[in-house]
């Protein structure tokens, strides 16, 4: 019995659903916990913000009936149950007649892809420096240098985002300011559009990155210590493996693990902090789309959106998990 | 040869050297005191009704800058208040909105903690589950979706929303070290002698849990804090009170990045910067104090 | 010194161990774990390094392969593998010599298998750093006879640690120790954590491989009566020191230490029942310095420290 065995992927995939459906079942109710309804609390807004809205309460009627919100709470529910497992998310609220569906999925390439691209790279980075800070070989003046770059660990994404701006855009002119590229070429596969996308996205992914990347390093390095402890290393070096096998297939190949578990963890945040980010910088992905529905009440998008996100999130930590077995050959058997 | 024992020489030559004087633990909280220790003093000197909108000139620079001025060091920003007056009354409100949302969710993550810990069986299963399903989900997001609905937000009810999502981490982590106390001698011995669970969990328990219980508190602090700047960028903050989040996120809203006016954002980023890095430091000094492993690695 | 007339009539021996000394840094000053130890090991050998827990015996065999790690540092002597010095050559050259020339055994306690690798890649790994690349087919079949000549059966060449149980794990790390058939083999308590079974069977194997391969041995433990029926010679060390070696049998029929006959008194026998009497061996003080004690020729190979009368080192006590 080696690799994945079924009894985990059960597990593991009973998961995904779950946390799917109970996250989906959270906005469905919090909306209706909060007094009123979701369609009297926009007008609500509508009217806070633009002093008075021609004949709400006519408006309210209309609407309460299109989203069907007079009928009895369970067939509601499984409605919208319905609706988001087909992705079908209804339609915007502030532009009606547009689908919630239609503006996510402009917007979702973009977001995936900084995701991805700023994930994939903190995880790699910070894990690296963590390596190094714990590794007895590293130069004397890289063990200097790699704590201050930890630093940035404390500072928020999005509070870091705001200083690249000022440093980079505003200061020294070097990157664009906002938007996912420049408006005057049209998305295709050539090199000026691509240039002008990694152009955008740089900032963005930046302060993704180095926001993050100390969390990973720092995580590294306690699990390299522990390693360092281990009998197997001691052995590793009696059996005079080069030191960068042992660096690599014994110590770093055993500290990734609870990195990687870690990972699944972390993700919901760095989920967060890329829609703030994508926010700050005009990035045309969900995060800016989501800021766009919370101006406008718009609360068919805003569910959309964080339908999405979770989604997303979800998902990535179920293929992590279906991965982390082959990592360590421990998991089936052992319960985490 | 001398003939004195390990363990004379041993007492004879300690250092009454406590783990919890740890110089990152110490430099973090000198690095909170200092932003609450400030703002209290500003309090009683300065005026805070500057705070309010209106209050003095519109945008004018820092007073070291050309065209500022003493009356608002620090600066004011586009719908007339004064920088100085904005820190000394939002330090101490995030400083709150991380109490809160510390204390919050560790009741409720020791309460959890204990019972998935202690009691174990389904119990233990149900609240795995559910804080494994928490931890997983962009928080961020569900709390977009619930102050959306808030139409009055101050920053008690922003703190009580962040908090109800920040749980998980002190549940998973204090059920972990339950359960892994539980099988140790003293605590065995414990409950062989039959003496009141209450009494193993606070007498005997609690006090090897407290740099657990304080490095999940520190967490969930500044992950509060964090999760409340990121709901007050959104716009979805108490929109009436200055917190620090505020403050930028209405400098960012005012364009003050494009427009030159650092200091308009750039104060409170400061501040929240010496914040977040000063809870950073606490918690990886706590983590060397419950891992002396880490303190022998430089760097 | 007199351990030099033994050393010229047995030629040259595979280790030479000078004056080893291994220091322990702690916040209240150096702990002197080996405090000057020699002794050597001829070709074909086996040297018993026995002690009780804390006696300095694992430093030095860590000392020996230029594994020690910190806290503990060697301040002091030399480790001669074929009339090299280990600890004054550079690393590289180091690692080319390493698990060719000394192999070592791990604790039978220790968690010593990378729980991420499979049997095969932790053996292969020996075989291909110091060999190079060689073609799968018999890398395989040079593998599968390794895991044969410790008994164990094929079908753990796939398996990963965690599938195997405490004795098989050891009998990997013998199969790995002889991979490359060294010189010499360091086996430091090879048999400790096992149960008492086990132990019987894992120190046959080991001592079945080596004859096999012609290596010289370092077997360290604190079990006496395990020591006697598998060494040629024994060495016994008492708080950082070797108080007296030589051969196993001359050594178990006359021991002239107190601590040897200490130790010897303590083998539990069937026959007659025995007080347990810890007697109260004065320890000296693990951080002062202290002179080397100098070993006699008590008969012929056989070397023990005497005790000087007034030395608080080490009482005599046993009747």
């Amino acid at each position: 019995m080696r690799g994945l065995s079924l009894g985990y992927v059960i597990r593991r995939v009973g998961m995904f659903f779950f946390t799917i459906w109970a996250s989906a079942t959270v906005m469905f109710f919090i909306p209706r916990l909060a007094p009123g309804d979701p369609v009297s609390a926009m007008v609500t807004r509508l009217t806070s913000q633009a002093g008075r809205v021609e004949g709400s309460a006519a408006l309210i009627t209309a609407w309460r009936q299109r989203f069907g919100l007079d009928d009895p709470l369970l067939v509601q529910y499984l409605r919208y149950l319905r609706g988001m497992l087909t992705f079908d998310f209804g339609y915007s609220l502030a532009q009606f007649p547009t689908e919630v569906g239609a503006m996510v999925g402009r917007a979702m390439p973009w977001t995936i892809g900084l995701l991805l691209i700023s994930t994939v790279l903190t995880f790699l980075a910070g894990t690296l420096i963590g390596a190094l800070m714990a590794w007895r070989r590293t130069p004397r003046l890289l063990r200097w240098f790699l704590p201050v770059s930890l630093t940035f660990t404390a500072i928020p994404f999005y509070i870091l985002g705001i200083v690249l701006v000022y440093v980079f855009v505003f200061a020294l002119g070097l990157f664009p300011v906002s938007g996912g590229y420049r408006n005057d070429l049209t998305p295709g596969f050539d090199f000026a559009f691509i240039n002008s996308v990694i152009q955008h996205g740089t900032l963005p992914a930046m302060s993704i990155v180095l926001a993050s990347m100390g969390f990973w390093a720092l995580g590294m390095r306690g699990m390299m210590v522990t390693v360092a402890g281990e009998d197997y290393l001691t052995l590793a070096r009696a059996k005079g493996l080069r030191p960068l096998d042992v660096l690599f297939r014994y110590e770093v190949r055993n500290a990734i693990l609870p990195q990687v578990t870690a990972l699944v963890l972390g993700l919901g945040g760095i989920v967060g902090g890329t829609v703030l980010v994508e926010y700050l910088f005009g990035y045309p992905g969900m995060g800016a789309l989501l800021y766009q529905g919370i101006t406008n009440s718009d609360f068919t998008v805003i569910q959309g959106i964080v339908f999405i996100l979770i989604l997303t999130t979800v998902t990535a930590v179920l293929i992590v998990d279906l991965i982390y077995p082959l990592l360590d050959p421990r998991i089936t058997y052992e319960r985490r | 040869m001398a003939g004195i024992t390990l363990t004379q020489q041993a007492s004879g030559q300690r250092q009454a050297t406590s783990p919890w004087l740890n110089p990152k633990l110490v430099a973090g909280l000198v690095m909170v005191a200092l932003v609450l220790v400030l703002t209290l003093i500003g309090l009683i000197l300065w005026d805070v009704t500057l705070a309010r909108a209106a209050s003095s000139p519109l945008n004018l620079p820092p007073f070291w800058v050309p065209g500022g001025t003493m009356a608002h060091p620090l600066g004011t920003e586009s719908s007339g208040r004064d920088l100085l007056a904005l820190l000394i009354v939002g330090g101490p409100m995030t400083l709150q909105v991380g109490l809160i949302v510390g204390i919050t969710s560790m009741v409720i993550g020791i309460v959890l903690g204990f019972a998935a810990g202690y009691l174990g069986g389904a119990v233990d299963a149900v609240i795995r589950t559910l804080s494994d399903t928490a931890l997983t989900i962009p928080s961020l997001a569900i709390l977009i979706v619930i102050s959306a609905y808030v139409r009055q937000m101050d920053v008690t009810t922003m703190s009580l929303i962040v908090a109800l999502l920040a749980w998980a981490g002190p549940t998973r982590v204090i059920r972990a070290q339950v359960l892994s106390m539980r099988e140790q001698g003293y605590v065995r011995m414990a409950r062989l002698t039959a003496l009141p669970t209450p009494h193993i969990m606070f007498r005997e328990m609690m006090p090897n849990l407290l740099p657990y219980l304080a490095a999940s508190f520190i967490g969930s602090a500044s992950g509060g804090i964090l999760a409340a700047v990121g709901l007050e960028a959104l716009g979805l903050g108490p929109q009436r009170i200055p917190t620090l989040g505020m403050t930028v996120s209405q400098a960012i809203q005012g364009s003050a990045i494009l427009r030159g006016m650092w200091w308009w954002w750039g104060t409170p980023t400061i501040v929240l910067m010496v914040i977040f890095i000063g809870l950073f430091l606490v918690a990886i000094g706590l983590d060397e104090v419950v891992n002396p492993r880490l303190r022998g690695v430089r760097g | 010194m007199s351990e030099r007339s033994e050393r010229s009539r047995r030629g040259r021996p595979i280790l030479d161990v000078r004056d080893l000394r291994v220091h322990y840094s702690t916040p209240h000053g150096d702990v002197i774990a080996v405090n000057g130890v020699s002794f050597s090991v001829a070709e074909g050998e086996t040297l018993g390094l026995v002690g009780e827990s804390g006696s300095g015996k694992s430093t030095v065999a860590m000392g020996v392969l230029r594994l020690t790690s910190p806290p503990g540092r060697v301040v002091g002597g030399s480790v001669s593998v074929k009339g090299e010095d280990i600890l004054a050559m550079p690393e590289a050259a180091l690692r080319r010599r390493r698990w060719r020339e000394l192999a070592l055994v791990p604790q039978g306690s220790m968690n010593s298998l990378n729980p991420v690798l499979r049997v095969r890649d932790q053996i292969r790994d020996v075989i291909e750093t110091h060999e190079g690349k060689q073609p799968r087919r018999r890398l395989k079949e040079r593998v599968l006879r390794l895991l044969d000549l410790v008994n164990l059966p094929a079908r753990v060449y796939d398996l990963y640690p965690h599938e195997l149980s405490g004795g098989m794990k050891q009998r990997i790390c013998i199969a790995m120790a002889i991979a490359l058939e060294p010189s010499l083999i360091i086996a430091d308590e090879p048999t400790s954590a096992l149960d008492v079974v086990v132990q019987r069977t894992v120190a046959q194997t080991l001592l079945t491989v080596k004859a096999e391969l012609g290596s010289s041995m370092v077997l360290i433990g604190h079990d006496m009566a395990l020591q006697a029926q598998l060494v040629d010679r024994i060495a016994v060390m008492y708080a950082g020191n070797i108080v007296e070696i030589g051969p196993v049998r001359d050594l178990f029929r006359h021991p002239h230490h107190p601590y040897t006959r200490h130790l010897i008194a303590s083998i539990p026998s069937i026959r007659e029942r025995k007080p347990l009497v810890v007697k109260d061996l004065r320890r000296p003080d693990p951080r002062t310095p202290r002179p080397t004690p100098a070993l006699s020729e008590v008969s012929t190979g056989h070397f023990a420290a005497i005790p000087e009368a007034g030395d608080e080192g080490v009482v005599i006590s046993h009747a």
